[in-house]
């Protein structure tokens, strides 16, 4: 019905948005006496709700739940239980409960017959409606309802309104976010949005890099596929731009304050005869050359790295084993746990692009060459790496508004397709690009948070609920196909916004979704901020950032000097064209990067410097908070790391309000201060999954694992063996 | 920006890693010729030699030998490489290659040590060098063998406390309420009359009296009679271990060891008692071959029997040598977690956990159990040591863990010089079992899930399982506890716990709540179990060492932190009103809140 990104050509006229079907709009008429309606957002439309539903609750298999009443909205799932809910909830989504489904947030819908599941993939099911419905959610969580207990009128209609309005295709403006109204806040992190001219070049000038700003492309006269506003290196003539539409073109991405480089582009697509296309990329690589010293190194990702849809295929595996909605299948799952998480291959996919960056980062720390970074649309692969690049050079990134501004700049001004990526529209021809890029990065970079925990400002809890929050069809920021279609469906004066202008938040507006405490979990008390060096103005100059490791740290030899020769011939090569495709080179680019990691590991650990991680086997682990968060099976009371965290995010707030005391006291204008700071809280005892699943009951009685002893299979041989056999013997 | 002057994580010599990190404080060291001596250690031999490190390659060095350790140094790199092993540490050495071989460095000597690592040295042709040291080596390495004393009676370490302290039986029962009207302190074993390898005072039914019990001893294997462990201050729930009844073949019965186990039940009004049998059930079964066997249901009424299905010492010495193979010298990367799972060292931890998740559950329901495997020192000491430690937050502290260790592991006969191999050349030895290891790491699982509620920090775990095989203290040696006192290892050697309190600090969590009453139940999933990476895999310079957790690191600054703006506030408020120096009797209530709160961040947790 709706075409969108289409730029500025006419798109088709849409007048009538319809969400319902006209057995739907008759239930609506006559709702429910009794039933219970949750909180609406404001443009919030209820299509359909039953009364009584029963959801089981997940702690075990016995048939138990809760009465109450399930609808579906033109923004979630919820169930509103007939009974009391316990109030204290410390991490409150403002927007959805934690019965409540946000319908982008919807991953699979099972229908329960008698004993058999089945997968649902359309929304007409010709025959009889099921007694359950299991969904699961891009958020790992699983729900199961009963249907039973309903009229089997009002039992189809909820399932078969459920099935529809999350699995049907759908078009952009039916997503919430375009009736969804809301005040924008004033954002208590500031987050560079890289919308104009002025954030790239406040960016260039923080890294003291030194290419040219392209404003051509306001209105995408340019290109289509290019942000509105972005750099290349200084040397790429005018009519270049839009040579090959965007592709090609490299866009630059960071400067390393020795001054080479980081590009990436799309690649041209290439005939062997293309005598054209073949001068262009020859010219390119050249004008990113100039850049510094004359150098590049450029890789085609999509040849050395596992692919979106390999990177789909291995997530659509792991995040079986997190969606478990049984005790025995937990316990029988516990048994190959290792190696089922093995074989799905995505903890290897996290490891092979961490390497990558890690070999980029080489390229750039120790080399101090450009790096030109391809694939063929350049917006996925492209963003992982380079925005892992930054975090690992760039400890500005690390802070909470650094890593926003990152994803901003790489990822939502960079244009990556987080439409057809989680196909947020259902489409099924859109299904083969679907593919979890964003997770991905998000994974890579817990990945570094657990190694070096101090080094980042943000927690744990902010990356899940970022990753979280990419389902939430609120906001602005996770929802379009490309930059293109993003300001086009923002601007009031497009002619295609029939219902006004998307005025909806983005998502580092968090006080949509958290009230302020909750926000309090995004820090991680384990930062602390570098201490602030005063140095005499004239002995150096000023510097915009703070630096990462001198490139002299690792130009001092220890044993080989691998860095040195580099260095040597560098200056040789000074004048010469250094132009080297690194993955076409014989020798394996792995020991290099070893050696590379080993020096850096002998060097005193900065956390405001280098980060690099380890990726050797027991290193790249498992997000534990985000997979296994609703697992009750796994929740250990009174403990987990959380435990250690939350103490010192007490003790931090503690400090933190002395010194604001401190600081009230130095101006000397208050002679009553605010009262005395409230006490701490008597220590609560946590689950280890706090802040998530916050209201389920305690158990005080321990979970023992059953079917434990199937799985050892032990030679006979030793198993039989007595302890202490030889003497036994003795003693018949 | 302040923070507190912290102990390095390593001060211990023996925690001198090969890797390069000489940055850390305990390689702060001396040349090679005056390298710091224990008092006793006595300098045997130095010579050159070549390491040939599994990371760094072929380094030129010098080694030298004490009758206690051996040390060897290489600055042929910077920073140097140093190389720590208390000798008992080596299980075995082995002279590689030889006139015959080619290659640069064809003398070898390949040393097998205990704690998870291997190294190997080259030496010169010339001069029967090689021959010289391998025989130091066996000789030293292995005095049991050659006749000679183990180091531990040669040390002449004082510590201001004495360590062999500790433990006083009579006291630790007294804590627990014993003796009360139901249970009674018995000295019918002062002499190891009734059995040689319990202590001396044991607890036993009031109603049992010294004849029932060598009744009893006839129908348990090596007379390990059922005595207590444990009892429930609140519900008088009992923790009793022993070792198998002596069924056989035949089915034998035994009316005095029924009647003893129905004692046991009746003394807080269990209706049954449950009896778990830490073997998987085929193997009970099997044990009835060789004279052994487990508890029927027609003889024993009101007992039900439950298997813990946890494999035997040769099942997990199998399991380590395999994860041995996976972390040294390199630790496996695209296939690391098949390749763990398949040792199965994990599904073993998580066995032994959940066994004593069950023990202690039934005990905090209020129903005594008993525990026993065949002979109740290996399989037994892990479940009942592990389930007192979720139950009793008293052996969570530092010193409580001591008592629990010298109680259920030391003074019950866990068989250590036959499981470890002291001083024994006998590397092949069938005995040798990495059982207590394997406890100790159940023992860091658990910190690992409960971070707040043990005193005791991870070194200290490192710390026991190093001198486990070092042979400096007296603590781990023997089998029990008639032979510790026919060698009288109280007066000649030093306690293990003497060095430890000496130095409390270092081994102190500084997250530790107090929560006396709360049961521990962590969660036996593989979900949560890993493998303990500072222990297994810290010799791999890949793997940061980090001289103390960021965690630890960040709280003291924190706490640091607070104290100077505490003062700094003081101060202002001084100067601001002088009129009235005494900030406490001050009326405004705000003067006083920092240091108020300072006190209840101390108590509420």
């Amino acid at each position: 019905m709706l075409s969108l990104g289409t730029g500025g050509g006419k798109a088709s006229k849409a007048s009538f948005v319809s969400y319902v079907t006209p057995e739907e709009i008759k239930s609506e008429k006559e709702p429910p006496k009794k039933n219970k309606h949750p909180e609406l957002l404001p443009g919030e439309v209820v299509f359909c709700s039953a009364n009584p539903i029963l959801k089981f609750t997940q702690d075990d298999q016995s048939q138990r739940g809760v009465f109450g009443t399930l609808l579906c909205t033109n923004f979630r799932v919820a169930f509103v239980s007939d009974e009391e809910e316990d109030a204290a909830q410390h991490f409150k989504n403002r927007l959805y409960g934690e019965h409540d489904i946000p319908l982008m947030c919807v991953d699979s819908i099972y229908g329960g017959y008698d004993d058999k599941k089945k997968l649902i993939t359309s929304g007409l099911v010709k025959n009889k409606s099921p007694n359950k419905m299991i969904i699961h959610c891009k958020d790992l969580r699983v729900f199961q309802f009963c249907l039973t207990f309903t009229k089997e009128e009002d039992a189809r209609k909820i399932f078969q309104g459920i099935v529809h309005h999350c699995l049907e295709p759908k078009s952009l403006k039916c997503v919430f976010a375009f009736s969804y109204s809301n005040i924008p806040n004033p954002e208590r992190w500031a987050t560079t949005t890289f919308d104009s001219a002025e954030d790239w070049n406040q960016e260039m000038k923080r890294t003291r890099g030194w290419c040219k700003i392209v404003t051509g492309n306001e209105n995408f006269e340019l290109s289509q596929r290019l942000p509105q506003v972005f750099i290349v290196p200084k040397a790429v003539s005018e009519e270049d731009y839009a040579k090959f539409q965007g592709l090609g073109l490299p866009i630059w991405c960071w400067s390393h304050h020795t001054g080479c480089a980081l590009f990436k582009a799309s690649s041209v697509p290439m005939l062997q005869e293309d005598t054209v296309a073949q001068a262009y990329m020859e010219r390119m690589l050249n004008d990113v050359a100039q850049n510094h010293l004359y150098s590049v190194k450029t890789e085609d990702l999509s040849e050395t790295l596992p692919s979106i849809q390999e990177i789909q295929l291995a997530y659509t595996k792991f995040k079986q084993f997190f969606l478990i909605d049984n005790t025995t299948d937990f316990w029988m799952s516990d048994v190959k746990w290792f190696s089922s998480l093995e074989n799905s291959g995505w903890l290897d996919i996290i490891r092979q692009y961490l390497q990558k960056a890690v070999e980029v980062v080489e390229c750039l720390e120790a080399e101090n060459t450009n790096v030109l970074i391809m694939e063929e649309d350049g917006t996925d692969l492209c963003c992982v790496i380079s925005s892992l690049v930054q975090l690992m050079l760039d400890p500005y990134f690390r802070t909470l508004p650094g890593f926003q501004s990152l994803v901003q700049k790489e990822w939502v001004a960079g244009g990556h397709n987080f439409q057809d990526r989680c196909n947020h529209l259902h489409h099924k021809d859109k299904e083969q690009c679907q593919s979890p890029v964003f997770l991905l990065f998000l994974e890579c970079v817990w990945q570094l948070l657990q190694q070096h925990g101090p080094g980042f400002q943000f927690s744990e809890t902010y990356l899940t609920v970022l990753s979280d929050s990419v389902h939430v069809p609120v906001f602005s920021t996770f929802l379009f196909s490309s930059a293109c279609q993003r300001v086009s469906s923002i601007r009031a004066d497009s002619p295609q916004t029939q219902r006004g202008a998307l005025s909806c938040p983005a998502v580092w507006d968090w006080s949509v979704q958290f009230d302020r405490k909750a926000q309090d979990f995004f820090i991680n008390p384990l930062y602390a901020e570098k201490p602030v060096k005063v140095v005499k103005k004239s002995h150096r100059p000023k510097h915009q950032r703070q630096l990462s490791l001198p490139a002299s740290a690792f130009k001092t030899p220890s044993k080989k000097s691998f860095f040195k020769e580099e260095t040597d011939s560098l200056k040789k090569m000074l004048r010469l064209r250094r132009i080297s495709r690194w993955m076409l080179s014989p020798d394996s680019p792995q020991p290099s990067t070893r050696e590379f990691y080993e020096a850096w590991l002998r060097k005193p650990l900065d956390y405001h410097g280098l980060l690099l991680p380890c990726l050797s086997g027991p290193a790249i682990r498992l997000w534990v908070q985000r997979y296994l968060r609703w697992l009750p099976e796994v929740q250990v009371f009174g403990g987990g790391a959380m435990a250690v965290i939350s103490r010192l995010s007490e003790l931090l707030a503690q400090v933190q309000e002395l010194k604001q005391q401190l600081e009230w006291k130095g101006h000397r204008q208050e002679t009553n201060h605010r009262g005395v700071p409230a006490h701490l809280q008597p220590a609560v005892r946590h689950s280890s999954v706090f802040p998530f699943a916050s209201s389920r009951n305690w158990s005080f009685r321990p979970v023992i694992p059953t079917n434990v002893f199937q799985s050892l299979l032990v030679p006979d041989s030793l198993a039989d063996q007595d302890d202490e056999y030889t003497e036994v013997v003795s003693l018949v | 920006m302040a923070s507190a002057s912290i102990p390095a994580y390593s001060s211990s010599p023996l925690e001198n890693s090969s890797s390069q990190n000489a940055s850390r404080e305990s390689l702060r060291l001396e040349p090679l010729a005056d390298v710091a001596l224990l008092p006793g250690e006595e300098r045997v031999t130095d010579k050159d030699i070549i390491y040939i490190c599994p990371f760094a390659g072929a380094l030129k060095g010098k080694v030298f030998i004490t009758n206690y350790r051996l040390y060897f140094r290489s600055n042929d790199v910077d920073p140097s490489v140093i190389l720590d092993v208390p000798l008992s540490t080596i299980g075995r050495v082995e002279k590689m290659g030889g006139a015959s071989s080619r290659g640069e460095n064809s003398y070898g000597l390949d040393i097998t040590c205990k704690d998870m690592r291997n190294l190997r040295f080259a030496l010169k042709q010339e001069g029967h060098s090689r021959r010289d040291i391998f025989e130091l080596l066996f000789r030293y390495a292995f005095p049991v063998s050659h006749g000679l004393q183990l180091f531990a009676f040669l040390s002449q370490e004082k510590y201001e406390e004495n360590g062999w302290n500790i433990y006083e039986p009579v006291d630790e029962y007294r804590r627990q309420g014993l003796p009360n009207d139901k249970w009674r302190i018995t000295f019918i074993n002062e002499k190891y009359e009734l059995c040689d390898t319990y202590p001396t005072k044991l607890v036993v039914p009031y109603k049992a009296s010294d004849e029932d019990l060598r009744r009893v001893a006839t129908f348990r294997s090596r007379s390990r009679i059922p005595v207590l462990s444990w009892i429930h201050r609140e519900n008088q729930a009992v923790i009793v271990r022993c070792s198998q009844p002596l069924v056989g073949m035949s089915g034998k019965r035994n009316k005095d060891d029924e009647r003893y186990l129905d004692v046991i039940r009746e003394a807080n009004g269990t209706p049954k008692l449950t009896i778990y049998d830490a073997r998987p059930n085929v193997n009970a079964v099997a044990n009835k071959a060789t004279g052994g066997g487990y508890e029927g249901d027609d003889a024993y009424q009101n007992a039900e029997l439950v298997f813990l299905d946890i494999h035997n010492i040769h099942v997990m010495r199998e399991s380590l040598r395999k994860l041995k193979d996976i972390v040294y010298p390199n630790v496996e990367e695209a296939h690391w977690l098949s390749s763990l799972e398949s040792t199965h060292w994990l599904e073993h931890i998580k066995l032994v956990l959940s066994g004593a998740i069950q023990v202690a559950d039934k005990v905090s329901s209020g129903s005594s159990v008993v525990v026993h495997c065949s002979d109740g020192w290996d399989r037994t000491a892990q479940l009942t040591s592990l389930a007192m430690l979720m139950l009793d937050s008293h052996y969570r502290t530092l010193r409580g863990f001591q008592v629990l260790l010298e109680k259920e592991w030391i003074s019950f006969g866990h068989k250590f010089t036959s499981r470890i191999g002291h001083g024994d050349k006998n590397h092949a030895d069938q005995e040798r079992s990495p059982i207590f290891l394997q406890f100790i790491d159940c023992v860091w699982q658990m910190t690992k899930q409960f971070p707040t509620a043990f005193e005791f920090n991870e070194r200290l775990l490192v710390v026991i399982l190093d001198h486990l095989y070092s042979c400096r203290f007296g603590t781990f040696l023997f089998n029990c506890e008639s032979v510790r006192d026919a060698n009288a290892l109280r007066s000649k050697t030093v306690s293990l716990w003497s060095m430890i309190n000496a130095d409390s600090s270092s081994y102190v969590n500084p997250f530790y709540t107090v929560e006396s009453s709360r049961v521990l139940y962590p969660v036996a999933s593989m979900r949560h179990l890993e493998l303990w990476v500072m222990y297994y895999i810290r010799w791999n310079p890949r793997i940061r060492q980090q001289s103390q957790s960021p965690m630890e690191q960040r709280y003291r600054e924190l706490l640091a932190l607070r104290d100077q703006y505490v003062k700094k506030l003081e101060e202002l408020q001084m100067s601001e009103d002088p009129s009235s120096p005494h900030l406490t009797n001050n009326s405004t209530p705000s003067a006083t809140s920092p240091r108020q709160r300072i006190t209840h961040l101390h108590t509420p947790f």
